[in-house]
């Protein structure tokens, strides 16, 4: 009883037995403000000194509604197939083996290591009519560089790691023990997948997804060299941030900048939520609370 | 966002799964999903990683060494490394600061503090140069004052230190904050309880305990650095030789045509690309 006693007082004490308290809170605060929140706060405050409409204007201009719908679509069909491609490649990982495994595991985080920029034109020409890919496509009459498509392309492959590192350590994790109940039950391969494995993976599909798709949104440097730019037809929203920018439109590009801003809060609310439901589902299907 | 998946973690074979019938898939389907998974990896990963060192070798080995070895490339790469130099061991003490108060304490706002640390990876990288220029830029809250000092930070290199320093803010910190929860304060408190000064806490009990995580932490945040394009683009100016690091040199070449050139400095940007990939298995290993 004391000693059950004397172990909780000591760790509810115990935490400011250490030193550093103060000091590393402060500079953290401090730090944090200067170089991330007082700079972005630069951007809702000039916004709010626009007049309504001057901004109004900007943000709902149709070349910039258009820039919303092609980043929007091309962003959400990219996270859809790195969703789907992502699966089956944590499956692959976590459970075959085959030749060169560890080289895949490896490479799959190369868009996290890979410039933009660098992915951005090696892409371009893997997909221009002369390119690798590209030429594959053209006699169909299918141009993939320069088009929408081509952001698609871009943009699934700056996604994929978002997605197969979401879902390969829950597939890890994941007790083998409910696939086997479900197949003592009398439940094929498939049902035990669709029932049993799908819906514990889903909290972390639904993250990768997210994140891949938060990503893409915001992402330039792997698109603009094989959009091709056009107006009204491949036109992302940061490019139009930048285009603005170039004509000397500060206003203008804050007030586009704004409206990402509030799409980016947005979605990391939506990735907070998510990953807190993907970590107590966690707890109880690793068999934590089970066992 | 747990974007930049790190997590240093070690895993179980397959063989595992292999050997019940109720944990393995038929042969067919077996084969269908690696043969569609090994598909995609060969063309979204493997073709574009290949492709910079074909294209960039596509003239020979004197063009791809003329390339690299430009004055202006060599302008690009000294700026490169600067940024990074200054930026990683700014946010190496702010990671270690922010893992050692919110691993070691309890405060109220620590969820949201965690929150606010992740902010710059949902921010889109032409906002993050923005930022910087509605604060230093010509019409930007400090432009007046700072242009009478004669200071120049917007088309200059201190901004491009600043968006850097911005992109790759988390990386360190969001690698030791749940490394030093996992690990708790006991050790801590013992070396403390012993008469350690906090100094000597940190460096004899702490560091040695975080330093794989700490590594893993500081080469994605150089990968990061080195490589930021978007953000950097916004507040650099391009003045060739002067204000351009290696991805935007990239950028430059390309639009002036000069293809095996911009592959040829692009394959240099691969090559960290993949050494930071190894660093990253060997961190793996060595850790697991």
């Amino acid at each position: 009883m004391f000693a059950e006693y004397n172990l909780v007082m000591a760790q509810a004490v115990g935490k400011r037995v250490l030193p550093g308290f103060g000091l590393s809170l402060g500079y953290t605060l401090v730090y944090l403000s200067l170089i991330v929140l007082i700079p972005l706060s630069a951007v809702f405050i000039n916004a709010a000194s626009m007049p309504w409409n001057e901004f109004w204007q900007v943000v709902s201009s149709p070349q910039v509604v258009s820039s919303y719908r092609v980043s929007f679509l091309t962003s959400l069909l990219a996270a859809l197939i790195n969703s789907f491609f992502g699966l089956l490649i944590a499956w692959s990982l976590v459970r075959y083996n085959f030749f060169g495994k560890r080289l895949v595991d490896a490479l799959i985080d190369l868009p996290f290591a890979l410039p933009t920029a660098v992915a951005g034109i090696t892409l371009s020409a893997l997909y221009a009519k002369n390119g690798w890919i590209g030429s594959l496509f053209a006699p169909l009459g299918i141009k993939i560089a320069f088009t929408p498509l081509g952001i698609l392309i871009a943009l699934t492959f700056i996604g994929l790691p978002f997605v197969v590192r979401t879902i390969q350590p829950v597939l890890q994790e994941l007790s083998l023990e409910f696939e086997e109940a479900a197949a003592t039950l009398g439940a094929t391969r498939w049902q035990a997948f669709s029932r049993v494995v799908l819906p514990a993976l889903l909290p972390a599909m639904l993250t990768g997804f997210a994140l891949a798709f938060a990503r893409a949104v915001g992402e330039y440097g792997s698109v603009i060299f094989i959009a091709g730019n056009v107006p009204m037809v491949s036109e992302i929203t940061p490019l139009l941030i930048i285009t603005h920018l170039e004509q000397f439109d500060v206003a203008g590009a804050t007030a586009i900048a704004t409206v990402m801003l509030v799409v980016s809060f947005s979605l990391l609310l939506i990735i907070n939520g998510l990953q807190h439901w993907a970590s107590s589902r966690k707890r109880y299907l690793t068999g934590e609370d089970v066992a | 966002m747990s974007g930049m998946v790190g997590g240093i973690q070690a895993y179980h074979g397959a063989e595992l799964y292999e050997l019940s019938p109720a944990t393995r898939e038929p042969k067919w389907a077996r084969y269908t999903i690696l043969g569609l998974s090994l598909t995609f990896f060969a063309i979204f990963l493997l073709m574009p990683l290949l492709a910079v060192f074909v294209e960039a070798l596509r003239k020979g080995w004197d063009v791809y060494w003329q390339a690299i070895t430009n004055p202006d490339t060599g302008a690009a790469i000294r700026l490169t490394l600067l940024a990074a130099a200054i930026a990683i061991p700014l946010n190496v003490v702010f990671g270690v600061a922010a893992a050692w108060c919110i691993s070691k304490f309890e405060f109220r706002g620590k969820q949201l503090l965690i929150t606010l640390i992740d902010l710059p990876f949902s921010v889109s990288p032409v906002v993050a140069g923005l930022v910087y220029v509605l604060v230093f830029g010509a019409h930007g809250w400090f432009g007046e004052w700072l242009s009478e000092h004669n200071i120049k930070i917007i088309f200059a290199v201190p901004g491009i230190v600043l968006a850097t320093i911005f992109v790759t803010f988390p990386f360190v910190a969001r690698e030791l904050i749940p490394l030093m929860q996992a690990q708790g304060t006991d050790a801590e408190e013992a070396a403390v309880s012993l008469g350690a000064s906090g100094w000597q806490t940190f460096w004899r009990v702490t560091l040695p305990s975080i330093k794989w995580g700490l590594l893993y932490g500081v080469i994605l945040c150089n990968a990061r650095a080195m490589g930021e394009f978007g953000a950097v683009s916004v507040v650099s100016g391009h003045l060739r030789g002067q204000t351009t690091t290696l991805p935007l040199h990239v950028e430059i070449l390309y639009n002036e045509y000069q293809f095996a050139a911009a592959f040829a400095v692009a394959s240099l940007l691969a090559l960290l690309a993949l050494v930071t990939l190894g660093i990253k298995l060997f961190i793996e290993w060595k850790s697991a």
